[in-house]
């Protein structure tokens, strides 16, 4: 038995938030006047499409599925279904399988809720970022924060008993208080899991563009550093325990997957996939995925094939950022002696190195530092 | 056209010395010379006008991208004088045009009796041509006053000829007026050097004394020599000896230069040419020195000679350390044709391995480094220049220090440093800035002179570390450019210095130690604290920046630890990203050196201790 996670990149927004660089697009900008239904036409059809490449390997089961984007919520159940339907007809599904879907709250009502746990879908991912408005502001993101509390309940109502939300730390302007205030918040949704990640100002994005021309200041590192700090110390103690670097709670066993270095197919334009050593990555824009897939062609836009010190690279860069940690068997003697360095960064349990808080801050460094050991 | 065949020309070993014109161009930097050189080639015909090139005497691609002229040459010129009618043979020998190189100026100048002042005639004279003026003067040259480029718009050729008169003591209507541009004069300057500028004298039976002027290494043909014949002569085959050296060499080759080299049956007393004996190594034919026959020797050697002293030492270091052994070579390939620079091995904590070079000056220093890197593809880092140092300790002993780091601490009854007599000439609009800086940079002021209504000559004797700081480029900016600087070698004087150090991290970084004045010391301890806040990159402990002279902290600066180096998100999207983001710190990774516990980026170094130019190199390499 071997084990193909997938995940599904739904590639639309309805708007572009000024500090997303990733690969989504609104329907006016796939085509002039166009709605979400007009540009999304067939893109199913596709998703199915690439599956049937995906069906050529030798795996058996499929452990987890993860809708992201983008913005999956924007799809009707219906159109969801017919991916995982398929996925199911020609993959076994684990028994305790994880299907996630990434939501905007502003768009989720609890009978899309209920339908969207109808076709399988058993782990919902919130965007929440903020509980302070004008934070949201800067972000330039369109949600009410009322309607986080909504969608929550509405979740639960439909059944989800795994509910996720994410948040953004370090916005320009915002303060530690505020940060606390909207951890707290978070919280008192009495989520199953978290996410927080420092904003990371993307080149290209209107964030950036503000920050260049002076009319917001940068995050500051070492505010963040305190704003990390504070989300660790108050999820632990309303039980959330850290298990990756940016996240709280009951793990999510997609990410884990990538964490692990196991397989997976990623599905729709832009998708990332690893399969046993390879990673690959689809053609980018929507529209040249989908003409390849009408075309019966693969939609691979490129491909490498890990050496050994990549691989060795890419177990310590994943794995170090996790609470299980890396097995001190699998480190040099001259890589646990970097490590001596950083004697308030890094702690051995039962023989695994694992970080500290203060040692997740700095993670990158003592990855770098570790591989050049 | 009074011009002459090359072969009907007279031709050396048999040219009558009454025939002979020696002269060389005194001129500043793109005043034309090199245009007025080209002008008179053409002029004499020695060049074919389809071989004609933009400055044919300056070989250098340095040396022509910057119109600068590094290594003299000697260039015989046959010319039929429109006044007399009579065949003539003019040597015209180039000197270089830097206060670096005011030896080898003089050495040229004792091989001619006679010197074109060239000035470009929207200028006026700049500062290193009234030195080379003055230095052509005490060497009893007669002096042709020539006013260059009257074809600008911008010319001034009479307020410029009056300055010149008065400079020179002759009227101002004797003051030629030329474009080598478009050939204006030019032949009239041809028949006005026949005219003034004596022949030759010498003794063509006495024991053979030839003046090395200058000598360069060909790759294909080893050390060219040029020399000015004054007694005796010079034959194909003939076993000379350099006096001072006492190196012994047989004549493979002796000829003249129309433009080309051209072998002859030999130099006669006033002629001017080049040897060649298969020496590979300019130190052993050195300019100033004196050529006689070995079985015939003179007994007195020509006056003036000195060996190069440099003046301004530098640490050479390779960006990337495995370049240390090209460095080398390229160093003792470079030595082969320059031999004022002198270097050797150093090694530095924070630079690691490379070469502590002395030089003539700064523009020595940066020809050499330049030379380094274009002809031998080094990336270089160099230290701030310094001068030398005489230290005497208080238990009588004496040091000589050319490297701050080796400075000693405490225990000093004495310090001297070099200084200069500086001239400076700026329009008069600028006295009061230049004396503010002069003062400012521990200057004495000696004298001043109007060269006209509106142009001023002023003398200081200032210590050379000032002026090695950035004297220079200050002068230039705050006189918007119009001020012009000379300066020679004045001997020692005792200084108020100290050594201040900048500890990291409590370890002293050897490349950032620095000599300087008592009463600077502290600002220099700020600037440079402060500077290196800036540009070192947080590390994981806080690192304390100090500036100390001995153990006395004197400035502080402290940079905070890092509490974030993490990209927080890493999804499956991420990972291929970030491996390369990481496989491209590992490699900026390697260009950190360490300086205790403390990782220094390359960068750091180079912008805390050179130009803005060094900074983008560096940032170039980088981006690679």
């Amino acid at each position: 038995m071997s084990n193909l996670s997938f995940y599904v990149h739904i590639p639309y927004c309805v708007k572009r938030c000024g500090y997303c660089d990733f690969n989504t697009y609104t329907p006016a900008e796939l085509r002039e006047g166009g709605t979400l239904e007009t540009v999304s036409q067939g893109f199913v059809d596709s998703l199915i499409a690439e599956v049937t490449f995906a069906s050529r390997t030798t795996t058996t089961t499929i452990p987890t599925i993860f809708f992201g984007g983008g913005t999956p919520s924007l799809m009707p159940a219906k159109e969801l279904g017919r991916v995982i339907d398929l996925l199911k007809q020609r993959w076994e599904f684990a028994p305790n399988i994880e299907v996630t879907m990434e939501c905007n709250p502003d768009t989720l009502t609890l009978q899309s809720l209920e339908e969207y746990r109808a076709i399988g879908i058993n782990r919902i991912s919130m965007g929440m970022q903020s509980a302070d408005s004008s934070v949201l502001k800067v972000l330039d993101r369109t949600h009410n924060p009322e309607n986080v509390a909504k969608s929550v309940e509405n979740a639960r109502a439909a059944g989800f008993d795994n509910v996720s939300l994410d948040l953004i730390y370090g916005t320009p302007g915002e303060t530690l208080e505020q940060w606390e205030n909207t951890v707290k918040t978070a919280l008192s949704y009495r989520v199953d899991h978290l996410s927080a990640y420092a904003l990371i100002v993307e080149d290209g994005t209107k964030l950036a563009a503000k920050i260049k021309r002076g009319e917001i200041d940068k995050p500051d590192d070492d505010l963040m550093a305190q704003m990390y700090l504070k989300i660790d110390e108050l999820a632990s103690a309303a039980g959330l325990n850290w298990y990756e670097l940016s996240n709280w709670g009951r793990p999510a066993e997609h990410n884990l997957v990538y964490w692990r270095n196991q397989n997976w197919w990623g599905l729709g334009p832009g998708a990332h996939s690893h399969l046993d050593g390879t990673r690959w990555w689809n053609v980018k824009h929507p529209s040249k995925y989908q003409e390849k897939l009408a075309a019966f062609e693969s939609p691979m836009q490129d491909r490498e094939v890990l050496g050994d010190s990549e691989k060795r690279d890419e177990k310590i860069m994943l794995q170090i950022r996790l609470r299980e940690g890396i097995s001190q068997e699998e480190l040099s003697a001259s890589q646990i002696k970097v490590l001596e360095n950083y004697p308030e960064q890094v702690i051995t349990i039962d023989n695994r190195i694992v970080l500290t808080p203060t040692g997740r801050l700095i993670a990158d460094r003592i990855v770098r530092e570790l591989i050049m050991a | 056209m009074p011009a002459i065949p090359l072969s009907k020309a007279p031709q050396p070993a048999s040219t009558d010395p009454a025939q002979i014109r020696n002269f060389c161009i005194i001129a500043h930097i793109d005043h034309g010379k090199s245009t007025l050189a080209d002008r008179m080639l053409q002029i004499t015909e020695v060049v074919d006008p389809r071989q004609m090139r933009a400055q044919y005497l300056d070989r250098m691609d340095i040396e022509r991208e910057r119109g600068i002229t590094i290594k003299s040459q000697a260039v015989r010129l046959p010319w039929q004088s429109g006044r007399d009618g009579k065949e003539y043979i003019l040597n015209m020998i180039d000197t270089p045009g830097h206060v670096d190189f005011t030896y080898e100026v003089s050495r040229s100048l004792a091989a001619c009796e006679g010197a074109v002042l060239l000035v470009d005639c929207a200028q006026g004279i700049e500062a290193q041509t009234l030195a080379n003026l003055y230095l052509a003067m005490e060497n009893n040259l007669q002096i042709i006053p020539v006013l260059n480029k009257i074809d600008l718009p911008a010319a001034q050729p009479d307020k410029f000829a009056a300055e010149l008169a008065k400079l020179i003591g002759c009227q101002p209507e004797d003051v030629l007026r030329v474009s080598g541009k478009t050939g204006a004069g030019v032949e009239e300057l041809l028949d006005e050097i026949v005219a003034q500028i004596p022949a030759p004298v010498g003794n063509k039976d006495a024991e053979t004394r030839a003046l090395i002027f200058d000598s360069v290494y060909d790759v294909y043909r080893g050390v060219v020599t040029y020399v000015r014949v004054i007694d005796g002569k010079l034959s194909p085959r003939d076993q000379i000896q350099m006096i001072s050296t006492g190196a012994r060499h047989e004549l493979l080759e002796i000829g003249a230069i129309s433009p080309e080299p051209i072998a002859s049956k030999g130099l006669g007393v006033g002629e001017v040419g080049y040897l060649i004996t298969g020496v590979k190594d300019v130190r052993q034919s050195r300019v100033g020195d004196t050529v006689t026959l070995y079985q015939k020797p003179a007994k007195e050697p020509l006056a003036g000679y000195k060996d190069p002293k440099p003046m301004v030492f530098s640490g050479l270091f390779p960006i990337d350390g495995a370049e240390f052994p090209m460095l080398r070579e390229a160093l003792d390939k470079l030595q082969l044709n320059d031999a004022a620079l002198v270097y050797e091995p150093e090694s530095s904590a924070a630079l690691g391995f490379g070469f502590r070079c002395g030089f003539l000056g700064l523009l020595h220093m940066e020809i050499v480094r330049e030379r380094l890197e274009r002809e031998a593809g080094l990336n270089l880092i160099s230290t701030a220049p310094n001068v030398v140092y005489e230290v005497t300790l208080e238990d009588g002993k004496k040091l000589t220090v050319t490297n701050p780091s080796e400075f000693p601490n405490g225990k000093v009854s004495e310090v001297q440093e070099p200084i200069v007599k500086a001239t400076i000439l700026a329009p008069s609009e600028y006295i009061g800035t230049i004396m503010e800086l002069c003062q400012d940079r521990r200057g004495t002021l000696l004298g001043m002179d109007y060269l006209s209504e509106d142009r001023v000559e002023i003398r200081y004797d200032l210590p050379l570390a000032e002026i090695v700081f950035d004297f220079f480029d200050q002068l230039k900016s705050r006189t918007k450019g119009y001020a012009s600087l000379d300066y020679e070698d004045k001997g020692n004087a005792p200084g108020n210095l100290v050594k201040v150090d900048i500890l990291l991290n409590a370890e002293t970084v050897d490349a950032f130690s620095a000599i300087v004045h008592r009463d600077k010391a502290y600002a220099y301890g700020v600037m440079m604290t402060q500077k290196l806040r800036e540009l070192i990159p947080r590390q994981q402990f806080e690192v304390p920046i100090q500036a100390a002279i001995g153990a006395k902290i004197i400035a502080r600066e402290n940079i905070r630890a890092i509490r974030k180096d993490v990209l927080a998100k890493c999804y499956g999207g991420d990972i291929t990203r970030k491996r390369k983001l990481l496989e491209k710190q590992k490699e900026g990774k390697k260009r950190m050196k360490m300086v205790g516990r403390v990782e220094v980026p390359q960068e750091a170094f180079v912008a805390a201790l050179a130009t803005d130019a060094d900074i983008e190199k560096v940032k170039a390499a980088r981006d690679k």
